[in-house]
């Protein structure tokens, strides 16, 4: 099956609006034959990733730099975190500042809104229901399709940004209704109390599914802010999946039960403590901050601490007084960069980090090389708040 | 379709990105995720979960069924390109996904799909293999 392209679309292709117009096609063309795409769609929002250098390196930035001087985003693009907060003092080489600026500049020259974030969900106004939106970052694009009912295939950093170029994407997998009907469900065999347990389902789910929609049945019903980002992120991370649904479904189950619960820890659970506590991967909304300053009463870190918030949401709580709570009990806010794949979580610097988040621990382990100990919030505040 | 011609044997594939390489089979039945899995200055898999652990997917044909994780994972791809590491071709066994397809679109890296009814159990490491991606087949040399 081949993608129908529109005369527009097709001359797009051929360089009639632009190198860079001739590009995004091309992804899209890529992409829309390996979904059995028939057509493109326009998309009303395009959340893009790519943006810390920590992850996409000389390449990423120098191409970047290169594609920008003609691309311009022609829908609402918004952008996901950088490497650290431009606010504050950190110790980053002078290298990674100047990448890292190159890599805002071309994002900026291209339309991009710098919302450095990972949860645009919790930022901006949402389409409605049922529109098309084009989410890069995982756990965004998990978080559209389960929660908010918008639709997005799990989209890659260049797919997204193909479609921010042409408002465009190929209609295909999540995007077509039936296959947003999960025919595969995990049965839950054990409590889940923690967002750390809704974390570890999502990380079991994202390995053991390869179809786009699992079903969690009611165990995902009424559940927090903290624990469905928790799950979002992790079924995100480890996986293709890009939605879960409490549709309960007669179809066959996959059982996540201790055993399964035990397997995850065994691997993203990798030091029995730390000297930094990092919270915040996917960043912390308003929900979390209050929920933690709450926990947190007079208490004060034992430890050194780094929250991970978007900009807005920092604001926000600094006007209720929640960040200056949290400041007071020792906590670092740190707001544009995110606890997974932070430059400031060096092995050189920290022996180990404490954490809560799946996903954090897993980009921890694996690509910062910084061993990790997995803990609740309730546990991390129980030990590590005196 | 399938063609053995008792030495050699080919695999008809759908092109997602076309061309042509050759090189030397790398094949995992577990997903990769291209971020936090591979070293994009060296090209070697670095988790030591991973079946493909300490293999360098540099100058392969890799062929694995699907990218998992990051959406970074296409610029990821790019960078092991760029940083002349990259596999010359991939071959996807499970659906392809859009990190994988993009990636290699960027890069200019044959990407095929192997159909689900063909047998890619006899697909072996180490195999030497070309991919012609005008006609979508996967040639692949016994040894």
């Amino acid at each position: 099956m081949s993608v129908h392209l529109s005369r527009a679309e097709e001359e797009g292709l051929d360089g009639k609006f632009g190198d860079s117009i001739s590009i995004a096609y091309k992804l899209l063309l890529s992409i829309g034959k390996a979904t059995d795409a028939e057509r493109l769609i326009p998309v009303d929002w395009v959340h893009l990733s790519g943006v810390n250098y920590n992850t996409i390196g000389d390449a990423g930035a120098n191409f970047l730099t290169k594609y920008s001087e003609e691309a311009r985003f022609s829908v609402q693009t918004t952008i996901n975190p950088m490497g650290y907060d431009s606010h504050k003092k950190n110790n980053l080489s002078s290298k990674f500042k100047k990448k890292q600026g190159e890599i805002i500049k071309a994002y900026g020259n291209m339309g991009s809104v710098p919302s450095f974030s990972c949860t645009p969900y919790e930022l901006f106004q949402l389409p409605e229901r049922g529109h098309n939106v084009s989410f890069a970052e995982s756990n965004a694009a998990v978080m559209a399709n389960s929660v908010f009912d918008l639709h997005t295939n799990k989209e890659s950093a260049l797919s997204a940004l193909a479609s921010a170029v042409t408002g465009k994407a190929p209609y295909s997998d999540l995007r077509i209704s039936n296959i947003r009907d999960p025919k595969i469900k995990i049965k839950i065999d054990t409590d889940l109390e923690s967002e750390l347990d809704y974390g570890l389902l999502g990380y079991f789910a994202g390995k053991a599914v390869n179809e786009s929609c699992v079903s969690f049945g009611p165990y995902v019903r009424n559940i927090d802010m903290y624990k469905t980002k928790s799950l979002a992120a992790a079924l995100g991370t480890s996986g293709a999946c890009g939605m879960f649904s409490n549709k309960e479904i007669d179809a066959e189950a996959i059982s996540f039960g201790k055993e399964e619960a035990k397997s995850i820890m065994d691997e993203l659970h990798s030091n029995e403590s730390g000297d930094v506590i990092a919270l915040g991967s996917p960043q912390l909304g308003s929900y979390e901050l209050e929920l933690i300053s709450n926990m947190i009463g007079d208490k004060k870190f034992s430890k050194k601490c780094m929250i991970f918030c978007a900009r807005p949401i920092y604001e926000k709580a600094c006007k209720s007084g929640i960040a200056q709570k949290l400041e007071s009990a020792g906590a670092n806010i740190i707001c544009d960069a995110c606890t997974c794949l932070s430059p400031l979580l060096t092995k050189d610097e920290y022996d180990g980090v404490i954490t809560n988040s799946i996903k954090a621990a897993h980009y921890l382990n694996k690509s910062n090389k910084v061993s990790v100990c997995l803990s609740s919030i309730k546990s991390i505040l129980k030990e590590y708040a005196k | 379709m399938q063609s053995e011609d008792g030495l050699n044997f080919s695999l008809r594939c759908k092109v997602i990105v076309g061309g042509s390489a050759s090189g030397r089979i790398l094949i995992t039945k577990q997903p990769i995720n291209f971020l936090s899995s591979v070293d994009h200055l060296t090209g070697m898999i670095t988790d030591n979960n991973h079946e493909l652990f300490g293999k360098s997917l540099k100058n392969s044909l890799l062929v694995f069924p699907y990218a998992v994780g990051s959406s970074v994972g296409a610029y990821s791809i790019f960078a092991l390109k760029s940083n002349g590491v990259s596999p010359s071709g991939i071959i996807c066994t499970s659906k392809t996904d859009i990190t994988t397809a993009s990636g290699c679109a960027i890069a200019n890296i044959p990407l095929l799909e192997i159909p689900k009814d063909q047998d890619i159990d006899k697909i072996k490491n180490y195999s030497k293999a070309t991919i012609d991606g005008s006609s979508g087949t996967l040639e692949i040399k016994k040894v």
